[in-house]
């Protein structure tokens, strides 16, 4: 966050519109970064491609072969996308639930909402078990979905209850990370070797499971959850000043933390439910947001979704330029990378509120 | 038209405990300043959040002459806690505090309400500063500015002054009894010093265990007997200078 130095009253207005202006700026240069990450993302793979290829190919140009042109838009753009897509929907979600938690730990992994999914998918991995009778070529999904919107919903319904405070909350996502996680090691021990190699590469988080029709139910999650989040702007923003505070400005508090927690159930659930476990861009992405960019929602959440897709991207690219040839899986790296982002950026800024 | 607000045996229960009960007071008008005061856990702050709406009770509370505004917009209050931990400016927070309820554009006439309101309380200095590094008492200017930016035709004020300096004390509460006055506002706060009391209320609510003991115009409540009765100390109501009355504390009563 910046803040000019002292300003005369005369020019609060115009300085206040010179900072809207440079948080304009800064989405811009983190799309651009997303977008120059996706054409590095598209260009790595067993065959690698040049920035110029890459471009000419999404163009549609006669220049480049049509083999070139179909592993890039056939395989490797559903890939990229789903990086994209995930990382913002983790992210926003992520950015959200700190916001009506007011608990800077707040995200789909360290919830238990994460670890919730995983048992889900073991369930069907296992044992074959649907938590719905129907849409059994999605049984993996459904289930972690399912048991993803349960673990956010009972976190949600504890936190308000009355004397339960940020740190209950967080202790509670604790107890659910650890009782989910004991949950997935009994099915893992019971699971024969087949399965249990099945559940251990889910739950490590891979993008190579995204196809087209994935990508466009959690692009469509996505574009209907931004912009309900982005209508509340205002009052999730106030949120932030105390619950007091907001109810004191007429808003409706206990509504609108229930709204935005369904909301951010669906948001969070479905990608995991698609690409398995995807650790720390939910928590990293808000904070990378928050620390560039300030908590005015207006432009906290796009900043939220677009570092998380940028986080994300970037992450896909180390996971296939580190080793040649193969493709890490993508959980693996997050962490690796996200973290020691995040560690220095909290090193360098010292004007956080957390 | 005048706001009013009037209170109706007004009460205030947490699940079977009773922290208020029977508050009743005259017509307060717009223009007025009422002071509630009282000793530590008296209920101040419950009857606060019962009038603002953050609380349910029995009793009714009646509120007029709003002129079509609805309650949630022209009744503003400050709590007492002021604490923060968000990334935001202290100049970004009162435009905030102002976009509530409205359309999701910023206008000029925003930025020139937060502009006014930064002026009156003397603190553009610190408007692009974050909210996180503030003390105690910038916190409390600031939550005031989050507050009167709304343009309330009834505010409710808790212990606004509580982290002030002497000389902001006397200036802010002197500021919000001539924007009482001039835009009519009806004005209902918590102050525990008594001598600012003086200066600056119409009407005093004296409550105490969760009940009203007193309820009238600030030079006939304020006396040496309710400095015995209520606060327990010894003392006397003398004129300043300027011939407003102000306590004198002789001491506690030493049982």
């Amino acid at each position: 966050m910046t803040h000019a130095a002292s300003v005369p009253a005369q020019t609060g207005r115009g300085v206040y519109r010179a900072l809207v202006q440079r948080k304009k700026l800064l989405l811009l240069a983190l799309a651009a970064v997303l977008i120059l990450s996706v054409i590095a993302d598209l260009g790595l793979g067993p065959a690698r491609y040049g920035m110029r290829e890459v471009v000419l190919a999404l163009a549609g140009s006669s220049e480049v072969s049509h083999q070139v042109s179909v592993v890039i838009w056939d395989i490797r753009m559903p890939v990229a996308l789903m990086a994209v897509v995930v990382g913002a929907a983790l992210s926003a979600a992520g950015a959200q639930m700190q916001t009506i938690l007011n608990n800077p730990l707040a995200s789909p992994f360290t919830l238990g909402i994460s670890a919730a999914a995983s048992f889900g998918a073991s369930l069907a991995l296992v044992f074959g078990v649907g938590l719905l009778p129907f849409a059994i070529e999605y049984v993996v999904s459904i289930n972690a979905l399912l048991m993803a919107m349960g673990a956010a919903l009972f976190i949600h319904l504890m936190s308000q209850r009355r004397g339960v405070t940020v740190e209950t909350i967080v202790l509670l996502g604790i107890t659910l990370v650890f009782t989910f996680n004991a949950l997935l090691a009994l099915v893992q021990f019971l699971a024969s070797e087949q399965a249990l190699a099945a559940v251990v590469f889910w739950t490590m988080g891979s993008l190579t499971r995204a196809t087209w029709p994935k990508l466009a139910i959690t692009t469509a999650i996505l574009a209907v959850a931004l912009p309900l989040f982005f209508r509340r702007a205002w009052a999730l923003t106030a949120l932030r000043l105390g619950e007091d505070k907001a109810a004191s400005f007429g808003v409706n508090v206990r509504w609108l933390r229930l709204e935005t927690m369904l909301i951010v159930s669906v948001l969070a659930a479905v990608p995991v439910a698609f690409v398995g476990t995807i650790g720390f861009v939910g928590l990293v992405g808000p904070h990378i947001a928050r620390m560039m960019i300030g908590e005015d929602q207006r432009f906290f959440l796009p900043a939220s979704a677009l570092s998380g897709a940028a986080m994300l991207s970037l992450t896909s690219v180390i996971s296939k330029s580190l080793i040649p040839g193969s493709i890490i899986p993508i959980g693996i790296i997050t962490a690796l990378v996200g973290v020691p982002f995040l560690f220095s950026l909290i090193m360098t800024n010292r004007r956080q509120a957390w | 038209m005048v706001a009013t607000l009037q209170l109706n045996q007004v009460g205030v229960r947490y699940g079977k405990l009773e922290v208020l009960s029977g508050i009743t007071t005259p017509v307060m008008k717009g223009g007025e300043v009422t002071a509630v005061i009282g000793p530590n856990a008296a209920g101040k702050s419950s009857l606060f959040r019962r009038i603002a709406g953050l609380l349910g009770g029995p009793g009714d509370i009646a509120i007029g002459g709003l002129a079509g505004r609805s309650a949630s917009r022209a009744v503003c209050y400050m709590p007492q806690d002021t604490s923060v931990n968000t990334v935001l400016t202290v100049y970004e927070s009162i435009l905030l505090a102002r976009k509530q309820g409205g359309e999701h554009r910023v206008s000029d006439g925003d930025l020139e309400a937060v502009d006014e309101v930064l002026a009156a309380l003397r603190i553009e200095p610190i408007a692009f500063r974050g909210l996180c590094e503030l003390s105690g008492g910038q916190r409390q200017l600031v939550s005031l500015a989050q507050t009167l930016v709304r343009q309330p035709k009834i505010l409710l004020l808790d212990e606004p002054t509580s982290a002030l300096d002497l000389h902001r004390q006397v200036e802010v509460l002197a500021l919000i009894r001539a924007l009482a006055r001039k835009h009519e506002i009806c004005v209902v706060l918590a102050v525990h010093d008594l001598n600012q009391v003086l200066r600056v209320a119409d009407r005093v609510l004296v409550i105490d265990a969760g009940t009203m003991v007193k309820c009238g115009p600030a030079e006939a409540v304020i006396t040496p007997d309710l400095l015995r009765d209520i606060y327990k100390v010894d003392g006397r109501i003398e004129r300043c200078s300027r011939l407003c009355a102000q306590v004198i504390i002789d001491g506690p009563i030493v049982h």
